[in-house]
């Protein structure tokens, strides 16, 4: 379907000598942002996607398109799919249908976890996982965009500025104190706060958050819509949250599963309206 | 700095390569310049039994080093311990020469016995030690190579792998009991005369061999700390603690798995062939799967996870095995087995563990 847009982008063939020269001359891989090409403004393609578990439909021909820049909320009730979609994004389900592309290039059902992950795409879990058995600052250095091959890693040694980095998000993250602490002493919306610090630290491209506030007090998660908001624009970022408040307090767009499938798309006061919506939640 | 690094960690590194040290001066003295009568001497009996500690010590740390950091339990690193013994031995028998029952000067003893005529392809280069030495490692490294390869790129875990390396080391054990294959069958290597010029008889050459393993052992130490506490080690405890987290972060845990076992394997096939000599015989017994999880034993009694707590449970465990099985030879097996379920139950973190939690706060 987006073959022929990407037709469209490449120059001339007259020009195509050059253009390949000087991309030979800076002698370097194309950066992860050439390589997903957003130029049609959507970031992520998710058409018809179908997965069942022993019979049971947890993704019913979903199809949804995320926008460059934008801050999405997925809602839902439980069951509705939304964790079953993170999944078929970062690699870990395969659908048993449909296609996922990711810019209008890279086809995310052809890749590995490890490899989307390094083409960009980040995710938090609903259950804050974050490597207990290591301290605060090991989690956000395993975490850091680098080369992640194994010999790369042998030898690796942090940079000034990767050391600026890291100081920079425990700033943000307000784990400045607890830098040495192991994650596992954490409490639990500090651990929330940790994962979130792992993901900027990955410099995705995509944010997947899944459920960021449960846990944290009405400071911390007001202090986390915030952050979310400021990361939307240069990232995009795709936040499955329960809690209403929350969502209404970043939400420019919400978009509603249930059953698998769309159910409502909109600004979020317009889905809050919907009889549908109203419907399902009411009926839970 | 480096060091320093290595080092960093309670006072175990510390104490063990003193004690490594201490035992490289102290016992050449005491076995080659103090007279036998004297009560300081050290007999040529214990210098070897205590140079076979060592080499189940490298063996037990090359296990701690995939399970304790990885979370891989494998119950089949015997099998590398003894592919490097065996690659030793083969060595060993070509040095043997003309010295042998039958006097061949190519064949060994029991390739004469079934009547073969040439000596099998897969001997040749075998009576020069430099190429002996590259199979010790490549012969292991290789088969855990390929065998983590396919293993770990199926998401093998748990204790699905646990069996799959068993079952490597009993389908070896039972390939080597046969005499077609060439390695003397279920009598294994033996008669073993002299390496590299010297008599294994000799006292001399027992007690460089012992010093040669306390070296390996201490470098083997240092080396595991070095890979331990860099970036790819963290990577590692992250996989062994949250894997499928570790690939959502962009690490291909699959390689990482199959780098840290095949490291393992190498070092493990290192002690196998430090270990040939010292003894002066492999057999096929050496791959039984009870030798596998004996040695499980040992890293779980000194506490996983700390690299030389894993040397420390291998002397133990192996002291109570030579001091039990010449005393009440039948308790053995019982013991080793109530061990296990004791230090499960009671000893998680195995004696430095205990020895932690006794001096208080570390670590």
């Amino acid at each position: 379907m987006f073959g022929g847009s990407d037709e469209k982008d490449k120059p001339p063939r007259s020009f195509q000598p050059f253009v390949s020269r000087s991309s030979n001359f800076s002698a370097r891989k194309p950066s992860r942002d050439e390589l997903v090409n957003t130029d049609s403004g959507y970031i992520l393609y998710l058409e018809d996607i179908t997965v069942s578990f022993d019979g049971f439909k947890a993704l019913d021909e979903l199809t949804l398109y995320i926008e460059t820049g934008e801050l999405r909320c997925i809602i839902g009730p439980n069951g509705a799919g939304k964790t079953t979609m993170m999944d078929v994004i970062t690699g870990k389900t395969r659908p048993d249908f449909g296609t996922a592309f990711y810019g209008q290039r890279i086809d995310l059902l052809r890749l590995t976890e490890p490899e989307i992950a390094s083409l960009g795409i980040g995710r938090k879990f609903q259950k804050p996982t974050v490597f207990d058995n290591h301290t605060v600052h090991d989690n956000l250095e395993l975490a850091m965009e680098a080369d992640k091959r194994v010999w790369a890693s042998l030898a690796r040694k942090l940079s000034a500025e990767e050391r600026d980095r890291i100081a920079e998000v425990l700033d943000i993250i307000g784990l400045k104190e607890a830098v040495s602490a192991l994650a596992g002493s954490l409490s639990h919306g500090q651990k929330q706060w940790l994962e979130i610090g792992m993901l900027l630290m990955q410099n995705p491209l995509v944010l997947l958050v899944d459920e960021p506030v449960a846990g944290m007090t009405k400071q911390e998660s007001e202090s986390t819509a915030e952050l979310l908001t400021t990361l939307a624009g240069d990232h995009s970022v795709v936040v499955v949250e329960h809690d209403m408040e929350f969502v209404r307090s970043i939400a420019r767009r919400v978009t509603v599963l249930h059953e698998g499938r769309v159910l409502a798309e909109g600004p979020f006061d317009e889905v809050q309206h919907d009889a549908k919506v109203i419907e399902v939640y009411l009926g839970e | 700095m480096l060091l320093g690094r290595l080092l960093k960690q309670d006072w175990g590194p510390t104490i063990l390569l003193g004690i490594l040290g201490v035992l490289c001066v102290v016992v050449p003295v005491a076995n080659l310049l103090i007279p036998e009568d004297s009560v300081f001497h050290v007999s040529t009996y214990t210098v070897t039994l205590l140079g076979k500690y060592l080499c189940f010590a490298l063996l037990a740390m090359a296990l701690d080093l995939v399970w304790g950091y990885c979370g891989v339990l494998s119950l089949g690193h015997g099998a590398f311990f003894a592919l490097g013994g065996y690659a030793m031995g083969m060595y060993l028998m070509r040095q043997i020469g003309t010295r042998g029952v039958y006097g061949h000067p190519e064949l060994p003893d029991f390739m004469v016995f079934l009547n073969w005529e040439e000596l099998p392809w897969y001997w040749f280069g075998f009576d020069a030690f430099w190429f002996a030495m590259l199979m010790v490692v490549l012969v292991p490294g290789l088969l855990a190579l390929v065998f983590g390869w396919l293993a770990f790129r199926s998401r093998v875990t748990g204790v699905y792998l646990s069996i799959m390396t068993q079952a490597l080391t009993y389908a070896l054990m039972l390939a080597f009991f046969r005499n077609e294959m060439g390695f003397g069958g279920n009598n294994g290597l033996t008669d073993f005369k002299d390496i590299l010029g010297a008599s294994l008889q000799s006292d001399v050459t027992r007690v460089v061999l012992f010093v040669v393993s306390a070296i390996a052992l201490a470098s083997t130490y240092l080396f595991c700390r070095f890979v331990v506490t860099s970036k790819l080690g963290r990577v590692v405890t992250a996989v062994r603690d949250a894997d499928d987290r570790t690939r959502f972060i962009g690490y291909r845990v699959e390689n990482y798995k199959v780098w840290i076992f095949t490291v393992s394997a190498v070092l493990a096939g290192i002690a196998g062939a430090l270990y040939v000599p010292q003894v002066g015989i492999i057999n096929p017994s050496e791959f039984q799967p009870l030798n596998s999880i004996e040695l499980v034993v040992w890293v779980a009694v000194g506490g996983r996870g700390t690299l030389y707590g894993a040397a420390l449970g291998a002397v133990l465990v192996n002291f109570a095995k030579t001091w039990l099985t010449s005393e009440y030879p039948e308790v053995w097996l019982f013991a080793l087995g109530g061990l296990f379920i004791l230090v499960t139950v009671a000893l998680p973190k195995g004696v430095v563990g205990l020895l932690r939690n006794l001096l208080g706060k570390e670590t």
